[in-house]
């Protein structure tokens, strides 16, 4: 969880790289943009910075990142962490067989697919995504990873919209977030 | 020119870890899956090196990374070389204001799109994705960039079809790629 007491000094700076656009993708929703993040150099490399320390030396194995800013974030920590990178993906994507997983939407539903063989029974896995909102794609990735036997350690994003309770959606599977959008 | 030809003694494991899936996504087409090389850390940090080892000192402030597959390599190449990473998406995917550039597939036509300001006249950048076909994502790009005033010094790419003749359609942009499949 992030800290307020004693917040690293990263985090300020982090923070106030995000770009926050009002009305996208539809009118009342406040869109908290990452793409400003990566055009500071040092924000993005302190964000991974962060994530890195947390996880190296935890015995993790799996970085699963969500479809497609999760792809940003997870392969370089899993590059200094020495584990594997899963992309989860939208339907139809990944070429090889897959599992998939549906979830709810606001309005309708998606799917989540991985790839059969990615990951074995027993591994130890984060699941990385930019942000989480209500927690439903990172609990459609717990889940996937889930029924081939993996040990979700814990849920890492850059950013969370405590008012959507994502973090209690996620049950008893630990979140760790950098940045707090109230 | 690629890593090919004198060849890395690195580059043998990453061509052996990617995965050609027939028929996907349609009949006739062989596939070229790097997912399955991001389940190798040791593949996957060279191909990463291989990159950083060219590009670093070379004054490079932007690597552009092409949507989706582009976002797992561009970003650890851009925070190994001090690098922004500016993503190329999809349409209706940036939430700010964007530039688009149009460009044609076998049946109609798509869009990139990049953010306004996320990249100034002047600055030297790097284009990627995991794969040059036709060339035509990738010249799309280059024109996004070089419109606003950067210049692209070159593209790299994990995987060419040569057959494809993408380097050609490149117009004189020089290419480097680790693995070439025939």
């Amino acid at each position: 969880m992030a800290s307020e007491d004693g917040q690293d000094p990263r985090i300020s700076r982090i923070a106030s790289s995000i770009r926050v656009i009002p009305d996208f993708p539809k009118p009342g929703i406040v869109f908290q943009d990452i793409t400003t993040l990566l055009l500071d150099t040092k924000a993005f490399r302190d964000t991974i910075d962060l994530f890195v320390e947390r996880y190296k030396d935890k015995n993790i194995s799996v970085v699963a990142g969500v479809e497609a800013r999760g792809f940003i974030f997870g392969p370089p920590i899993a590059l200094a962490i020495g584990a594997k990178f899963v992309p989860m993906r939208k339907p139809n994507k990944l070429p090889g067989p897959v599992i998939s997983e549906e979830y709810s939407l606001e309005y309708g539903t998606d799917i989540m697919e991985m790839h059969v063989g990615a990951v074995e029974a027993g591994e130890r896995a984060l699941v990385i995504d930019d942000l989480i909102a209500t927690g439903g794609t990172l609990c459609a990735a717990i889940k996937l990873l889930e029924r081939v036997g993996v040990h979700v350690v814990e849920c890492a994003c850059v950013i969370e919209l405590p008012e959507l309770k994502g973090r209690e959606r996620l049950g008893d599977k630990p979140l760790f977030v950098i940045v707090n959008a109230a | 020119m690629s890593a090919y030809t004198d060849e890395d003694p690195r580059i043998h494991a990453i061509k052996t870890q990617i995965r050609v899936v027939p028929n996907f996504p349609k009949p006739g087409i062989m596939f070229q899956d790097i997912t399955t090389l991001l389940l190798d850390p040791k593949a996957f940090k060279d191909t990463i090196d291989l990159f950083v080892e060219r590009y670093k000192g070379k004054n490079i402030s932007v690597v552009a990374g092409i949507e989706a597959r582009g976002f797992i390599f561009g970003p650890p190449i851009a925070l190994a070389i001090g690098a922004k990473f500016v993503p190329l998406r999809k349409p209706r995917k940036l939430p700010g204001e964007v530039i688009f550039e149009e460009y044609t597939l076998e049946y109609g036509k798509d869009r990139l799109e990049m953010h306004v300001g996320a990249v100034e006249p002047g600055e030297r950048a790097l284009v990627v994705d995991d794969l040059i076909a036709t060339g035509g994502t990738l010249c799309a790009a280059m024109n996004l960039l070089e419109r606003v005033g950067a210049e692209v010094v070159e593209c790299a790419c994990v995987i060419e079809l040569p057959d494809l003749q993408g380097r050609q359609r490149l117009n004189g942009k020089p290419l480097y790629v680790l693995v070439e499949y025939h």
